[in-house]
């Protein structure tokens, strides 16, 4: 060991950061996290082409749709829900492990504003998540999907998508503050959110369902806002006349959904978060 | 900052439900000091940390660090203050100089003082070589420097470690506190939880013992172990056959003897050092051949052990009533034996 005089206590200058800056700073941690590990990517690419390539191919030609293109393209934005509701996923996974490894004790012990940790950590799990919907985009143009509408309204669906997964995040910080482990987050993610995206037209329509798993598959969030980027790509027609309220108004309900499940679950989540990181 | 005291702990109290885990603390750390906050696992070490590092809020009570209370000014406090976890707690996943940057970035420093305060601290914690390796490739030893230098990026006038050295091996050990001293040298004040004695022994100017939540010793290592009892003189006799003339010339002095055939030792309680020139003298020209002669002072361990009735090391509940659920061979080296275990409260 050295014994160097240590700038004999000559203390740099400790200046006042924004929420921005700290925020930031820790974004670009995570995405170095990703930078070193990129099969933490898989869960948004190798994983979903598989599901458009299963569906698209081994189930495509059983199940029939209203759409001008076909399965394929129809099927697309269901993917893209998907994918993007698995945000939560991705927030829930990063924050328990931080908790768990102590990053977020040490980060809490400097002088920063802790809402950083959880703003960085959502900016990051989002970014993931949208290089899933661009590897999507390009996996369904191959597949046969095209946007058929206008370019305004193509822009608006990756909006909703983009908003989806700002709702997404609340809980993420709700599963990732309460769990204890990131095999606890695993297991209830997977128990949760793979039947919570079947159970809606994702990826079968859900006017032929039987009537009270209609009405529930049409009252799930995540089926507005697969039918909303749907109608806005012009990949299907206008839903039914007996469709249940929110497929008649998609966008409109996918904007409602974002604000009911952000007023509810955020201020849970924080006081969740306060909780297990002030313990 | 003209406070006297870098650390004050004024009353603080910490309630889990029904436990009571930090019960009525208080002590002060002088500045430039070093303070052993010393106890078994479970003891409230960490608890106490935690609150004074405004990590959690203490149920009654308070503290100043650097002058600044940390219910009223815990921004002023996280400025003032550099904390070590007990488990290193830098970034697997970056560089040992990305986890200064993260660190520095979130101080405030600006990317120049970073790299130029970054650097002398790689060189001086000798992780210049390794400083653009994954810290996922380190060795425990090198990521408890890197935890330290990371923690002393902004130059804190208050350093907390937890546990600093817990699962090192012993040179690994040796060399963080010659790297602690430095510190020490330079001005800092150190808050040190251990269950080390010999570490407490060897780094602390004051030590407070904590036992299930409350002080139950402070002082310095000198004060503590000197209420823990009597030194006691150690007459080691060359031939076994003088033993019991040994014995007798030590009686006749007046002292209580302890006597052990196999070692060839007698034993007995001494004041200090003049008892050793006064038992020199009664050997002088008696023909017996002494080997060795000296003062013994408690060890810390014997202090913990008389003060809390289960040794430093042990979980609470495997001691006996009385302390007797000892494992035997555990002699006052016991601090030796669990060293290389990571023990985690």
């Amino acid at each position: 060991m050295s014994h160097t005089p240590y700038g004999a206590l000559e203390r740099p200058e400790i200046r006042h950061t924004s929420l921005w800056h700290q925020s930031v700073t820790i974004f670009r941690r995570n995405l170095i996290h990703i930078k070193r590990m990129p099969e933490m990517l898989l869960d948004v690419t190798i994983q979903p082409v598989m599901f458009v390539l299963l569906f698209a191919y081994v189930f495509g030609g059983a199940i029939a749709v209203a759409a001008p293109a076909g399965y394929r393209e129809w099927l697309l934005g269901g993917i893209m829900g998907q994918t993007i509701a698995f945000a939560s996923f991705i927030v829930a996974v990063g924050l328990t492990a931080d908790i768990d490894k102590g990053v977020v004790d040490r980060f809490r012990s400097l002088p920063i504003n802790p809402a950083a940790i959880l703003v960085g950590r959502s900016m990051s799990s989002l970014t993931h998540s949208f290089i899933g919907i661009i590897v999507m985009s390009l996996t369904g143009l191959v597949v046969g999907w095209r946007i058929r509408g206008s370019a305004l309204d193509a822009l608006a669906a990756y909006g909703l998508l983009l908003l989806w997964g700002f709702a997404m995040i609340w809980i993420g910080i709700l599963v990732g503050s309460a769990m204890r482990s990131v095999e606890a987050v695993n297991g209830v993610m997977f128990t949760t959110m793979f039947p919570l995206t079947f159970l809606s037209n994702a990826f079968a329509p859900s006017e032929r369902m039987g009537t009270v798993l209609r009405a529930i598959a049409e009252w799930n969030p995540i089926s507005a806002l697969v039918q909303a980027v749907r109608e806005l790509w012009g990949n299907t027609g206008p839903a039914p006349a007996d469709a249940h309220l929110p497929m008649q108004h998609p966008v409109l309900f996918t904007v409602l959904w974002t604000v009911a499940i952000t007023a509810v679950v955020a201020p849970l989540s924080l006081k969740v978060f306060r909780n297990r990181t002030m313990q | 900052m003209t406070h006297e005291h870098a650390i004050e702990a004024d009353g603080l109290v910490k309630q889990f439900g029904d436990t009571l885990a930090v019960d009525d603390v208080s002590f002060a750390v002088p500045r430039g000091s070093v303070l052993g906050l010393l106890g078994p696992n479970g003891a409230g070490k960490t608890t106490t940390v935690r609150m004074m590092t405004t990590l959690t809020k203490p149920t009654r009570g308070t503290a100043r660090v650097a002058g600044h209370d940390i219910l009223t000014e815990p921004a002023a406090v996280r400025r003032a203050m550099g904390l070590t976890g007990q488990s290193a707690t830098v970034d697997e996943l970056l560089t040992g100089r990305e986890n200064i940057w993260l660190i520095g970035s979130l101080y405030g420093l600006d990317r120049r003082t970073i790299d130029r305060v970054g650097g002398e601290l790689l060189e001086r914690f000798s992780l210049s070589d390794a400083a653009d390796r994954v810290v996922k490739t380190y060795s425990g030893g090198m990521r408890r420097r890197l935890d330290l230098a990371v923690s002393l990026v902004a130059t804190p006038p208050v350093l907390f470690l937890d546990e600093p050295t817990t699962g090192l091996d012993p040179r690994s050990r040796v060399e963080l506190w010659d790297v602690l001293r430095d510190l020490v040298d330079d001005g800092t004040t150190l808050l040190l939880t251990t269950q080390y004695l010999e570490e407490a022994d060897q780094l602390a100017d004051d030590i407070v013992v904590i036992d299930r939540g409350t002080v139950i010793a402070h002082g310095t290592p000198l004060q503590l172990k000197d209420a823990s009892g009597k030194a006691a003189l150690v007459v080691t006799v060359s031939r076994p056959d003088d033993l019991p003339a040994a014995v007798e010339r030590v009686r006749e002095a007046g002292l209580e003897v302890h006597v052990e055939e196999s070692a060839r030792r007698i034993t007995a309680p001494a004041e200090g050092l003049s008892d050793i020139t006064r038992i020199a003298a009664l050997f002088d020209g008696s023909g017996i051949e002494i080997d060795d002669l000296g003062l013994q002072r408690p060890s810390l361990d014997d202090v913990f052990l008389n003060l809390t009735g289960h040794r430093a090391e042990e979980a609470e509940p495997a001691a006996g009533p009385d302390g007797s659920g000892a494992d035997p061979s555990a002699g006052p080296a016991a601090g030796h034996t669990t060293e290389d275990e990571e023990v985690r409260a």
